[in-house]
């Protein structure tokens, strides 16, 4: 039932090509009180993104 | 701590930048230094996501750091930048703790030194958040998020070390017996500390004690490891008294700058 009801909702416009169905009850997730510790960290660190490389012209579809 | 400072001592607070200079010194010193050890592990992690967590710590610590540094260089007020400040400093001007300056060792030893400094760590910015200034006030808030996650990956693994296969345990008692000795400098306040923490800028670090005491008391008892006696507290960092691997860590921490003066890339 959850896979039908996934297919007739996500998959309209092609979105998908497999459907992965978990019980609820087997999710651990992280605790949303934690969230701060747990993502803001990254916030300020944007050399993690390689943009500040110069690609020369010659390099293409980049 | 209150926020505002108490009528008796308002006369000496002119003065507090002066004090306030060693001590916000002292910590961006011990978030470099432990920052510098943390990398050293890069492309050497037991697994790939302890490798990349090895890294992220190393990097908030880091973070961190400048913002001390910065704000130490615009208190001194004589032209020296964050750059200066940890770059161009012997070791006896140093004033980290000796903890953070211990080598590596294995990962057990690593997990040690680390539960240790983000047990106090943790609590001490919880604490400073509240501190009269402003500044300080700020960076411990920001980099307490931070320290909350360092805190909950450092008891993690000790608990599983402590509770996992027999090597595991045995590796961690050896890094509990060589370390321990290293955790009382962390809460043992220098005149310095002393001094602030009577004008309400620094916590009182006795008043931390008894959540810090609770954590260990908890993660160990997690672990199925039982909490060291009382150890004879090894200290001297803090007033520029370090361990020969102080030397050698600066060595190459302040290669290039040394080598090539200015260098900028």
């Amino acid at each position: 039932m959850a896979v039908q009801n996934a297919r007739d909702v996500y998959t309209r416009r092609l979105e998908g090509v497999s459907i992965w169905v978990v019980e609820s009850k087997y999710i651990h997730a992280s605790n949303p009180d934690e969230a701060e510790a747990f993502f803001d960290p990254a916030a300020d660190k944007v050399y993690r993104h390689p943009t500040f490389y110069e690609v020369p012209d010659s390099i293409k579809h980049m | 701590m209150s926020a505002t400072l108490p009528e008796t001592l308002a006369g000496i607070v002119p003065a507090a930048p002066n004090l306030l200079f060693p001590f916000v010194l002292q910590l961006a010193d011990t978030s470099l230094i432990l920052a510098h050890r943390l990398s050293e592990w890069c492309g050497h992690g037991p697994v790939l996501e302890q490798d990349l967590a090895l890294a992220n710590i190393a990097l908030d610590l880091l973070g961190e750091a400048r913002s001390y540094y910065q704000y130490a260089a615009e208190l001194e007020g004589q032209g020296r930048t964050e750059d200066d400040l940890a770059y161009l400093r012997s070791a006896v001007e140093y004033r980290n703790p000796l903890l953070v300056e211990q080598p590596n060792g294995d990962f057990a030893h690593t997990v040690v030194r680390q539960f240790l400094f983000d047990n106090f760590h943790y609590h001490l910015l919880q604490a400073l958040k509240e501190s009269a200034d402003a500044q300080l006030a700020a960076i411990a808030e920001k980099s307490l998020k931070e320290a909350a996650y360092h805190l909950k990956w450092s008891s993690e693994w000790v608990i599983r070390l402590g509770d996992g296969t027999a090597e595991s345990r045995q590796r961690l008692d050896k890094a509990i017996a060589a370390l321990w000795r290293f955790a009382g400098e962390l809460t043992t306040p220098t005149t310095t500390e002393t001094c602030l923490q009577r004008l309400g800028l620094v916590p009182d670090y006795a008043a931390l004690l008894p959540a810090m005491e609770a954590h260990v008391a908890h993660v160990l008892g997690e672990a199925t490891v039982p909490v060291p006696e009382a150890v004879f507290a090894q200290q001297g960092g803090k007033m520029g008294r370090h361990s020969e691997h102080l030397g050698y860590l600066l060595a190459e921490l302040q290669y290039m700058q040394r080598s090539y003066p200015g260098l900028t890339w």
